[in-house]
C-alpha cells in the first residue's frame, strides 16, 4: 500500500466513525429539546425524567462526536495537503464558517445546559438546549456545503497561473443545488437514526416491564419520528438521485450497474456483473424503475458506464473514470434497504402499540432493539456510496484523489496514524457502548424530581 | 489595512484566545494529581472547567478553519509538515475530552484521571514546540513542502519553547484554581503558584529572550517585558490574596507571549530556512474575494461569540465549594 491508499483508508475509517455519532447528535438534540419543551409546557414530571434520561445518553454520544470531529478538521492539512493548497480558497470558507457560526454555539450552550439547571431560569435553560440543537444542525449545513462543492463545484474559477481553485461567489457555494438536496437527506437520515435509537432503548425497558408508561410514550414518539423521517429521506433521496444523474452520471450508472445507455431503464434489484467486460451476468429489475427514479419519466434516457467512460476520456484525457462498480451498486442498495427496514419496523411498532396496546411477544421488542443498528448501517453506506462513487475524483472534474494527497508525508507516518487512530477508536467504541448500556440499564429511576435541590454536582454531569 | 494583515491579526487573536482559555484547562489537568488529594477535590477541580472546556477548545478548531480559509498554503504546509506532533496532540485531545465527559459517569475514575493528566500535559508542551519551530523557521522546498523529519522539530530551542508553554499553562491553571475554589484546595493552589510562578518567569524568560536574539524585532522587547512583568504581577497578587488580579495578570502574560511570537513571525507565516521558500502573508493567502467574505463573517460573528462566551463565564462565576461525598 502506498501513501495514497493508506490516506484513503484513514479518511474513510475516521469519517465513517465520526458519522456514527453525528446523526444521533443531530436527531437526539432535537428530541431532547422536544421533551424538555413538553415538560416546560405541561409541568408533568414524566417529561422531565425523559429529558434527563435521553439527555444523558445524548451527552455520552456527543462527547465522541466532538473528539472525532477534531481529527476530521486536522486531516485535510495532514494527509491531503495538496488538496488543501488547491481548494482552500473555496473549501476553507464553509469550514471556517462552521466553526465560527455553529461549533461555538453548540459547545457553549451545551455547557450552559448541562451545568445551568439551577443557575438559569427555566425558560432560559430551555432556550440553551434549543440553541445548542440549532448549532448542531447549522454545523451540518456548512460541512455539507463543503462536501457538496466536491461533488459539484460551483462559484469558483480555476486560476490559470497557479492552477488553484478560487472562490468567485460564496452565495453560489452555500446554495449549491447539491447542498440543498443533501442537507434534508442527511437531516432526515439523522432523525431516522435517533428515532430508531430511542425506540430500541425504550423496547429494552418495555421488555423488562420497567417504567412502562414512560417508555411507551418514548417508543411511540420515536417510531413516529422514524416513520415520518423515512418518508422524508426517500423523497429527498429521489430528488438527490435526479440531481446526481445530471451532475455525476457516472455515479448513477455505477450505482445501477448500467453498462450501456438505455431508455426506459429498469431499477436493478440484484445483479452479478462482469466488470472486465463491462456487462452483467444476472440482473433482476423493476421495469422502468431507474428511468422513473432519475428522470421522473418512464422512458427517460439514462447513461451507461461504458458510454460515460468514453465521453470522459474525450473530455478529460485518457484514464479510468469508472468507480468500483460493485461498491457503488451494493452500498446504494444497502443504504436504501437498511433504511426501509427501519421504517417498516417503526410502522409495525406503531401498529402493535396502537390505542394502549403492548405486544406480549418478546421477539417484538428484541427486533426493535436490533433495529437500532439499521440506520447506522444505512448512513455509513450512504457516505461510502457518495464518496467512493465519485472516485477517481476528489473534486469532481477538477482534481483527482491521487493528486490530492500530501507529497511530503511518507508511508510510515500514515501507517502510524492509521493504526493509532483505528486502535484508539476501537477502544473508545467499547468504552462508550459500555457506558451507554450502563445508563440505559439504570434507567430514568434515579432522575430527580423538579425542584429537588441539586448539590454542587449537577445532575447531568460528572 | 490590507486584508491579509487583518487575517494575520485575526488568526493571532484566535490562537491567543485558545491559549488563554484552554491554557487554564490544561493547567487544571496537569495539576489534578498534585492538588487533588481525594475524589471530592478531584471532582471539584474537574468541575471548575466543566461548563467551559468544550467552548474553549473550539477556539482551536476555528483557528484551524480560519487558517485553512485565509492562508491555505500555511495550513497545508504546517499540518502536513508537523504530521506526527499533530497526531500526538490529536490523540491527547481525544483522550482528554473523553475523560472529562466520562469520568463522572464511570465507577472508577483512576484511568480517566490519568488520561486527563496526560491529555493536558501533552498539548501544553507540544504547542510550545510547534510554535517555537514555526517562529524559528523550518526546511521548506520551493513548493513549500516541509523537507525535515521529526527530529528536525525536536531541536533544543523548540524543546525550551515546549517547557515554556508547559510552565506557563501550569501557572495559569494554578491561578485559575485559586480563583475558582475555596478552603484547602485554594491554599494548595497558592503554594503551587509560588513554585510555578518563578519557574515560568525563568523558563519563559529564557525562551523569549532567545527568541528575541534569534528572530526578534526591537518592538517585541516591549511585549517580552510586559510578559515578564505580568508573570511577576500574578505571583505578587497571589501572595496578597488577590485572586482576580492574579488571574488577570497571568492572562496578560499569555497574551504578551503569543503577541511576541506572532510579531516575530510577521510578515512571514512560516519562514523557511532558505528565505526564498518562506511562506508569507502574501504568498500563502487566499484571494481578496475570499478574505472579504470571511472578514464580514468574522466582523458579524466574533463579537457575538465573545458576548455569549463572556456571559457563560458570568453565569458560572461563583467559587466552587468542596463537593460533598467522594
Ligand atoms: C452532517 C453532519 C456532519 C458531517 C458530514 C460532519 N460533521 Fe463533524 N460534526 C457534526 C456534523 C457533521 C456535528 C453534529 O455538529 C458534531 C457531531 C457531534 C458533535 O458534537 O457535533 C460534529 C463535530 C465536529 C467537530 C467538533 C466540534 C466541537 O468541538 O463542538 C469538528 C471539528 C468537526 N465535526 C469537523 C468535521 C469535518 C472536518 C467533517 C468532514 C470531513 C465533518 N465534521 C463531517
Ligand atoms: C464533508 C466532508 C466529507 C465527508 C462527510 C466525507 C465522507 C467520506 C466518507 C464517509 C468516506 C468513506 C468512503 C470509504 O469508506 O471509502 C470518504 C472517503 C474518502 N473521502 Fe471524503 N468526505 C468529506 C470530505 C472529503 C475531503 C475534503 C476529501 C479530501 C481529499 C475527501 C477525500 C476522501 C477520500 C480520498 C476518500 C477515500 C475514498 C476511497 O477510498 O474510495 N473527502 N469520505
Ligand atoms: C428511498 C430511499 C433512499 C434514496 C432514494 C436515497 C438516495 C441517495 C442518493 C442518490 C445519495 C447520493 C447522493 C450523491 O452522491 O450526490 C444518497 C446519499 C446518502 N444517503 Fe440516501 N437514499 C435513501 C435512503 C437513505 C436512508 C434511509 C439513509 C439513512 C438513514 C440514507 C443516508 C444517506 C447518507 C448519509 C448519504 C450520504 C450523504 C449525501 O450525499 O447525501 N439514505 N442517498
Amino acid at each position: 500500500m502506498d501513501v495514497l491508499d493508506l490516506s484513503r483508508w484513514q479518511f474513510g475509517i475516521t469519517t465513517v466513525y465520526h458519522f456514527l455519532f453525528v446523526p444521533l447528535t443531530i436527531g437526539l438534540s432535537i428530541i431532547v429539546a422536544g421533551f424538555q419543551t413538553a415538560w416546560h409546557r405541561t409541568g408533568k414530571p414524566a417529561y422531565l425524567r425523559l429529558t434527563k434520561f435521553w439527555g444523558k445518553l445524548f451527552l455520552i454520544n456527543f462527547a465522541m462526536g466532538v473528539v472525532t470531529g477534531i481529527v476530521q478538521e486536522f486531516q485535510f492539512g495532514m494527509n491531503w495537503s495538496d488538496y488543501s493548497r488547491f481548494v482552500g480558497d473555496v473549501f476553507g470558507a464553509p469550514l471556517a464558517m462552521e466553526g465560527l457560526m455553529a461549533f461555538f454555539l453548540e459547545s457553549t450552550f451545551l455547557g450552559l445546559w448541562i451545568f445551568g439547571w439551577d443557575k438559569l431560569s427555566p425558560r432560559l435553560h430551555l432556550a440553551t438546549i434549543w440553541i445548542a440543537a440549532i448549532g448542531t444542525n447549522l454545523s451540518a449545513y456548512f460541512i455539507l456545503a463543503a462536501n457538496s462543492w466536491m461533488q459539484h463545484p460551483v462559484g469558483y474559477r480555476l486560476n490559470p497561473v497557479t492552477g488553484r481553485a478560487e472562490l468567485t461567489d460564496i452565495w453560489a457555494v452555500l446554495t449549491n443545488s447539491t447542498t440543498l438536496v443533501t442537507f434534508p437527506h442527511v437531516i432526515f437520515g439523522a432523525f431516522v437514526t435517533a428515532g430508531a435509537f430511542v425506540a430500541g432503548v425504550s423496547a429494552w425497558h418495555l421488555l423488562r416491564k420497567k417504567n412502562v408508561e414512560l417508555f411507551r410514550v418514548s417508543a411511540r414518539t420515536a417510531m413516529t419520528v422514524t416513520l415520518v423521517a423515512s418518508i422524508g429521506v426517500a423523497l429527498s433521496g429521489h430528488w438527490q438521485a435526479q440531481i446526481m444523474t445530471e451532475q455525476q452520471p457516472m455515479k448513477m450508472a455505477a450505482a445501477e450497474a448500467l453498462w450501456e445507455d438505455e431508455t426506459s431503464a429498469g431499477f436493478s434489484l440484484f445483479a452479478v456483473g462482469d466488470v472486465e467486460n463491462g456487462r452483467n451476468h444476472i440482473n433482476l429489475q423493476i421495469p422502468y424503475g431507474l428511468s422513473l427514479l432519475s428522470t421522473n419519466t418512464l422512458d427517460g434516457r439514462v447513461e451507461g458506464v461504458n458510454d460515460i467512460q468514453a465521453r470522459y476520456e474525450a473530455t478529460y484525457g485518457p484514464g479510468d473514470y469508472t468507480p468500483v462498480v460493485g461498491v457503488a451498486y451494493w452500498s446504494f442498495r444497502l443504504m436504501i434497504g437498511f433504511g426501509m427496514l427501519a421504517a417498516l419496523l417503526a410502522l409495525a411498532g406503531l401498529w402493535a402499540t396502537r390505542r394502549g396496546r403492548l405486544p406480549d411477544n418478546p421477539w417484538f421488542h428484541r427486533l426493535a432493539i436490533l433495529g437500532i443498528g439499521l440506520p447506522f448501517l444505512a448512513n455509513s453506506m450512504g457516505w461510502i456510496f457518495t464518496e467512493m462513487g465519485r472516485q477517481p475524483w476528489t473534486v469532481f472534474g477538477i482534481m483527482r484523489t491521487a493528486a490530492a494527497v500530501s507529497p511530503g508525508v511518507d508511508v510510515t507516518e500514515v501507517a502510524i496514524t492509521l493504526v493509532g487512530f483505528t486502535l484508539v477508536y476501537a477502544v473508545l467504541a467499547v468504552v462508550e457502548i459500555r457506558l451507554l448500556l450502563k445508563f440505559i440499564r439504570i434507567g430514568p429511576d434515579a432522575e430527580g424530581e423538579p425542584g429537588r435541590p441539586t448539590d454542587t454536582v449537577p445532575v447531568l454531569s460528572y | 489595512m490590507e486584508l491579509t494583515t487583518v487575517w494575520f491579526l485575526l488568526i493571532a487573536v484566535l490562537w491567543t484566545g485558545y491559549f488563554v482559555l484552554e491554557g487554564f484547562d490544561f493547567g487544571v489537568g496537569i495539576l489534578l494529581p498534585l492538588l487533588g488529594r481525594d475524589e471530592s477535590d478531584r471532582r471539584t477541580l474537574v468541575q471548575s472547567i466543566g461548563p467551559v472546556w468544550d467552548g474553549n477548545e473550539v477556539w482551536l478548531i476555528v483557528a484551524g478553519g480560519a487558517t485553512f480559509a485565509a492562508f491555505p498554503e500555511w495550513y497545508a504546509t504546517l499540518f502536513s509538515g508537523f504530521y506526527l506532533p499533530l497526531f500526538l496532540i490529536l490523540l491527547a485531545l481525544i483522550v482528554r475530552g473523553v475523560a472529562l465527559e466520562y469520568r463522572g459517569k464511570s465507577t472508577s475514575t483512576r484511568g480517566w484521571d490519568r488520561a486527563f493528566f496526560w491529555g493536558s500535559l501533552g498539548p501544553a508542551f507540544l504547542w510550545g514546540v510547534a510554535f517555537a519551530n514555526i517562529v524559528r523557521g523550518v526546511p521548506l522546498d520551493a513548493d513549500h513542502e516541509y523537507t525535515g523529519s521529526l527530529l528536525t522539530l525536536l531541536n533544543p530551542y523548540a524543546l525550551l519553547g515546549g517547557l515554556a508553554t508547559l510552565t506557563l499553562f501550569t501557572l495559569h491553571g494554578a491561578v485559575f484554581i485559586r480563583l475558582k475554589t475555596d478552603g484547602e484546595l485554594r491554599e494548595r493552589a497558592g503554594r503551587l503558584v509560588r513554585l510555578a510562578g518563578p519557574a515560568a518567569l525563568v523558563i519563559g524568560g529564557a525562551f523569549l529572550v532567545t527568541t528575541q536574539l534569534m528572530v526578534g524585532k526591537p518592538a517585541t522587547w516591549g511585549t517580552v517585558a510586559v510578559a515578564a512583568a505580568a508573570i511577576a504581577g500574578a505571583l505578587v497578587a497571589t501572595l496578597r490574596g488577590r485572586d482576580g488580579w492574579s488571574f488577570a495578570a497571568n492572562t496578560v502574560a499569555i497574551v504578551a507571549v503569543t503577541v511576541t511570537l506572532f510579531a516575530s513571525l510577521w510578515p512571514n507565516v512560516m519562514p523557511a530556512l532558505d528565505p526564498a521558500n518562506s511562506l508569507t502573508v502574501d504568498n500563502a493567502a487566499s484571494t481578496s474575494y475570499t478574505l472579504t467574505v470571511m472578514t464580514w463573517v468574522a466582523v458579524l460573528f466574533m463579537p457575538l461569540v465573545l458576548a455569549y462566551q463572556g456571559w457563560t463565564y458570568w453565569v458560572f462565576r461563583r467559587r466552587l465549594t468542596r463537593a460533598p461525598g467522594g
